[in-house]
């Protein structure tokens, strides 16, 4: 079987979403009908892929357990445990991880 | 009353004018591009008296810290509601030894300081970690300061200036002074790119630059540019709840080493990013980065905090600290040319430091006897006229 | 043997590593991403035989040419983010980490070659307005790739929206990947167009294939049924997790809203660019000059004003694929220390002339933000509203902007301005004297792991000039 017809499974926040490998994360999550992931520290305000190619850092999740890693840039792979990142992540409140 | 021109629009510059202008002096500052966009804005924010060895600039820095506390509640009674805070924070420092030998000085240096009644609290390793939990397990000894704090350097450039303005002040951006405007011996104003202005009294507070503003105004003044870098993480989860220093700090803040050196500094800010500083070397205005100073700063940091290991650092910026050659800052009037006035040289710590000599020229220039002595910052001491020499 | 190390591999790039080979340099060539082709050939890796798109990819028997030739005779290095290029020193360094994108630990490696050429491409320039930052509103080169590479929909009924000639091929993708599109709006009246277009149409002549491929998607775009507006804009977008519908609105030349011409439409995915700006961080690394629209200046054979720099594609200037090709071509046989082929010189001649039309057709017009509310939120990063940078610039009458990005945080965030910058930058110049500053500076041109900036190679202090005062 070609790469372009294998299929890798990912789990978002616990749950297991099924994509096509050489899709991005955020390719992904785009195509199981997800259109935001993140939410900013300050609003809460949902985000997700914006720009495409890199530029924006809107559409980050936390990748088996780096974070800040830029979904649209970084392709998917079997296993992969994916965590949204929300005001919590952020530290501003001052709160202890 | 006198007319008073202070050149330079940084923290300086700021915390001078507003001392004249609320004494009731005419002020006008001159700045060549925009308020804060200088030195102050290049640095860091930290108000230190841990980093300083009993002497005159401990003096200072503690004089400074008294009145950074009485600033915060002046400014809010003077600006409107809805100016940004400053940002002033007593969060309090941690310097943190991680050998013997480093354990050793930095306990002998906080006993000193502790005669000249600064605060200073020797941790040992399980309170080390009690106070920061993150941090490197290699920690022998510690010393916490509660009395270290942080200001936004700019905003409280912008607030200091925008009370100067209410009290009189005038400021005038993008005009950089070029010469002295024609007079007899005494200075008489300075000639800008916008024009000539006239003033019984002239104030060079323009930070590294200030050695070319004195040269264009008939002096000269041995202050030069020593470079500093910073590393600023993405947002992350609170893991740094002080500044936190390693103890090699008071070191490259006293020496005069050309070379390359490192200071780690390591502190969570209120948006959520870590700071990192940071360097200091002698490479006059050159402002390439080179990539040994960015992973000087990071293995400092992984020293003192070895879960920061995979935190995202998005950037790096630093400007040039304003030194003099036995650095101290010059704070004074110019014996050569009568009303010509330094209020510069702090080299990194002219944030922390702005207040004091602010309040030194306003007593010098008013003939009261000043808070502190000012024989050591004074622009005729023999530290600066032996180096005016061998350059 | 002379070593060329070229950054970037779009059209640009690729031409550049290939001439530069073929004039008998050793080659490197280095990108970020995993697939070779740029934005303009964007594909996944998996698919580099045949595209998924097919349709919406143009002049693939290019690219496979260009392709085949770097894979001959170039190392090529995918997934090689460049993150600084050290200057200090005699030589210029380039160091790159390899591995998956903001991974950890991924492998460091550095270069110290004979000769730079920066080819880094350019991203879509997007001006806030009420609601931008909702999800489903995104670029129109997110549209694009996103159809491109992974044959993705970003919506059911998508407007396609902001000014230039590129919201056209961006609209065709949407189409082809099954969405409706509602309309495509351009910014810009007929009379700014037509002014910028028109005059001396003969000198476009030399940009035919420009010409063929706009009318080719104007045809498109009337097979799809998608009406194409001009002086119109989305003004707002609505929604609550993600938009739901937009404002349009009728401009005036100068792009200020026609009061009570708006209308309410419908949509789930809105696509909209203003421009495109140039990626900056390694050409401003390296010290290379700038011009007034802060492109990378280049001299005829496309060296920058840095000696073993040279630079092409839209880094220098937005110009298409083509001119990218061309100076790429121009800037590989340059660097490889070998006479330019004169048809690439004339290619690029022909497409620069392009370039000059686009920004009068095209440009961006002040009156822009009088579609603002102070709720629009501008820095997306760090939420910061327009109200709130407007008040701080009143608190503050002097500041410039590195004081107000202090005072609010605004281009401080995660994206390092590359989103806002520009804009904060126009809107300091608009409420006073022109600006002292710039966001261009980012010294790091990608986020880097703190163990990662630890453990790698270093220039030896020895090989560092120095700079004693
Ligand atoms: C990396 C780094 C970290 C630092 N961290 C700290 C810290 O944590 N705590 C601390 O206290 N200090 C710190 N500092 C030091 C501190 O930033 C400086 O000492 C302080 O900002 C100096 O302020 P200033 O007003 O003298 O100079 P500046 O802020 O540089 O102001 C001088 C002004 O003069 C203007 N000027 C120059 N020439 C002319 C002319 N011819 N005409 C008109 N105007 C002119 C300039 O444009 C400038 O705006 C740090 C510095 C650096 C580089
Ligand atoms: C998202 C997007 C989609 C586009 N789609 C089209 C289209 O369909 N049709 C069209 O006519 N035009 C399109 N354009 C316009 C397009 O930019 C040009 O036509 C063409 O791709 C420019 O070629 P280039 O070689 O200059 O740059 P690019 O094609 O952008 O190539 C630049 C390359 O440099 C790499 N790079 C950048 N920085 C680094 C770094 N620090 N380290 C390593 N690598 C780096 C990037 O990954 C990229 O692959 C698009 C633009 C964008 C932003
Ligand atoms: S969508 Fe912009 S970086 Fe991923």
């Amino acid at each position: 079987m070609s790469e372009r017809e294998e299929r890798v499974e990912l789990t978002v926040d616990g749950e297991t979403i099924a994509g096509r490998a050489g899709q991005s994360i955020a390719g992904v999550l785009l195509a199981a009908g997800r259109t935001h992931w993140r939410s900013t520290a300050a609003g809460g305000r949902p985000r997700g892929l914006f720009c495409g190619i890199g530029v924006c850092f809107d559409c980050i999740v936390t990748v088996n357990g780096v974070r800040d890693v830029r979904a649209c840039q970084r392709r998917a792979h079997d296993g992969d445990v994916v965590l949204v990142q929300g005001p919590q992540d952020e530290g501003r409140a001052g709160e202890e991880p | 009353m006198a007319s008073v021109i202070v050149v330079g629009a940084g923290i300086v510059g700021a915390a001078v004018a507003r001392a004249l202008a609320h004494e009731g002096h005419a002020v006008t500052v001159v700045e060549r591009g925009a308020s804060a966009g200088g030195t102050s804005a290049s640095g860091e924010g930290n108000i230190l008296v841990s980093d300083k060895a009993l002497g005159p600039e401990l003096d200072l820095a503690l004089r400074s810290t008294e009145l950074w506390r009485a600033l915060e509640a002046e400014l809010r009674a003077e600006l409107p509601r809805d100016a940004p805070s400053i940002e002033f924070e007593p969060k309090g420092g941690v310097v943190v030894a991680t050998t013997d030998d480093g354990a050793r000085s930095l306990l002998a240096f906080a006993a000193r300081q502790r005669t000249a009644g600064v605060v200073a609290r020797e941790l040992g390793p399980d309170e080390a970690h009690a106070a920061e939990p993150h941090l490197t397990d290699a920690v022998v000894a510690a010393v916490h300061y509660p009395g270290d704090a942080q200001v936004q350097p700019a905003i409280a450039t912008e607030a200091l200036l925008a009370s100067a303005r209410l009290a009189g002040a005038r400021v005038l951006a993008r005009a950089e002074v070029l010469a002295a405007a024609p007079g007899d011996g005494r200075i008489a104003g300075v000639v800008t790119s916008r024009g000539t202005l006239r003033a019984d009294h002239v104030v060079v507070a323009a930070g590294p630059w200030s050695a070319a503003v004195a040269e264009r105004l008939g002096s000269s003044l041995a202050v030069l540019p020593r470079r500093g870098v910073v590393l600023v993480t993405t947002r992350m989860p609170r893991t740094v709840r002080h500044k936190v220093y390693d103890a090699d700090y008071v070191g490259a803040v006293e020496s005069g080493a050309a070379g390359l050196q490192f200071s780690g500094v390591v502190e969570s800010t209120a948006s959520g990013t870590v700071l990192i500083g940071s360097s200091r070397e002698q490479r006059g205005f050159d402002a390439r980065l080179p990539t040994e100073v960015l992973r000087g700063l990071a293995r400092r940091a992984l020293a003192l905090f070895p879960c920061l290991a995979d935190a995202a650092v998005m950037r790096a910026y630093g400007g040039f600290r304003p030194y003099a050659p036995d650095h101290l800052p010059v704070i004074g009037e110019d014996a050569r040319v009568p009303g010509l006035w330094f209020a510069t040289g702090h080299e990194g710590a002219g944030i922390g430091l702005s207040l004091g000599p602010a309040e030194l020229v306003a007593d010098l220039l008013a003939g009261r006897p000043p808070s502190l002595d000012p024989a050591a910052f004074s622009p005729a001491r023999a530290g600066l006229r032996t180096a005016e020499r061998a350059a | 043997m002379t070593h060329v190390v070229v950054v970037g591999a779009g059209p640009a790039g690729l031409a550049a590593a290939a001439a530069a080979a073929e004039a008998g340099a050793r080659v490197t060539l280095l990108d970020g991403a995993e697939h070779l082709g740029g934005q303009f050939w964007r594909h996944a890796r998996a698919d580099d035989d045949a595209p998924r798109a097919p349709r919406l990819q143009h002049a693939w028997s290019r690219y496979r040419a260009l392709r085949d030739a770097v894979r001959r005779e170039c190392e090529v290095v995918l997934g090689a983010s460049v993150w600084a290029i050290d200057v200090s020193g005699e030589r210029a360094v380039l160091h790159a980490l390899v591995g998956e994108a903001d991974g950890r630990a991924r492998e460091p490696r550095s270069w110290r070659p004979d000769a730079v050429v920066l080819a880094t491409g350019a991203h879509d320039r997007t001006l806030p307005f009420p609601g931008w930052d909702l999800p489903g509103v995104v670029t129109a080169g997110a549209a694009q790739a996103y159809a491109k590479a992974e044959g993705i929909a970003l919506g059911r009924r998508v407007v396609v929206a902001g000014a230039g000639p590129f919201l056209l091929p961006a609209a065709v993708s949407a189409a082809t990947a099954g969405s409706r599109v509602v309309g495509v709006y351009e910014a810009n009246p007929l009379r700014t167009l037509a002014s910028g277009w028109l005059p001396r149409a003969w000198r476009l002549a030399g940009a035919w294939r420009k010409g063929i491929e706009a009318a080719g998607y104007l045809a498109d775009l009337a097979r799809h049924r998608i009406p194409y507006r001009v002086g119109t804009a989305v003004v707002a977008a609505h929604g609550r997790e993600r938009v739901e519908a937009v404002t349009i609105a009728a401009l005036d030349a100068t792009w200020r809203p026609v009061a009570g011409s708006e209308r309410v439409v419908e949509t789930d995915a809105v696509c909209v660019s203003h421009g495109f700006l140039p990626r900056l961080e390694l050409p401003v690394a390296a010290g290379c000059a700038l011009s007034a629209e802060r492109f990378v200046v280049v001299d005829e054979d496309q060296r920058t004003s840095v000696p073993g720099f040279w630079a092409a594609g839209e880094i220098t200037g937005i110009a298409g694929a083509d001119a990218a090709i061309a100076e790429g071509r121009v800037a590989g046989a340059s660097a490889a220390g070998a006479v330019p082929d004169p048809r690439a010189l004339r290619m690029r001649a022909r497409h620069g002339r392009f370039a000059e039309r686009m920004h009068a057709a095209h440009g961006i017009r002040g009156g822009w933000t009088a579609w603002l509310t102070d709720e629009t939120v501008v820095c997306r990063c760090e939420e910061v509203s327009y109200g709130r940078l407007v008040a701080t610039l009143r608190h503050a009458p002097d500041a410039g902007l590195r004081s107000l990005k202090l005072a609010t945080r605004a281009g401080l965030g995660i994206c390092q301005a590359r989103v806002c910058g520009r804009t904060v930058e126009e809107l300091i110049v608009a409420e006073r004297a022109p600006g002292d500053a710039t966001s261009d500076a980012r010294p790091l041109a990608i986020p880097v792991r703190l163990a990662e900036l630890a453990l790698g190679e270093d220039a030896t202090p020895s090989q560092r000039k120095e700079h004693d005062v």
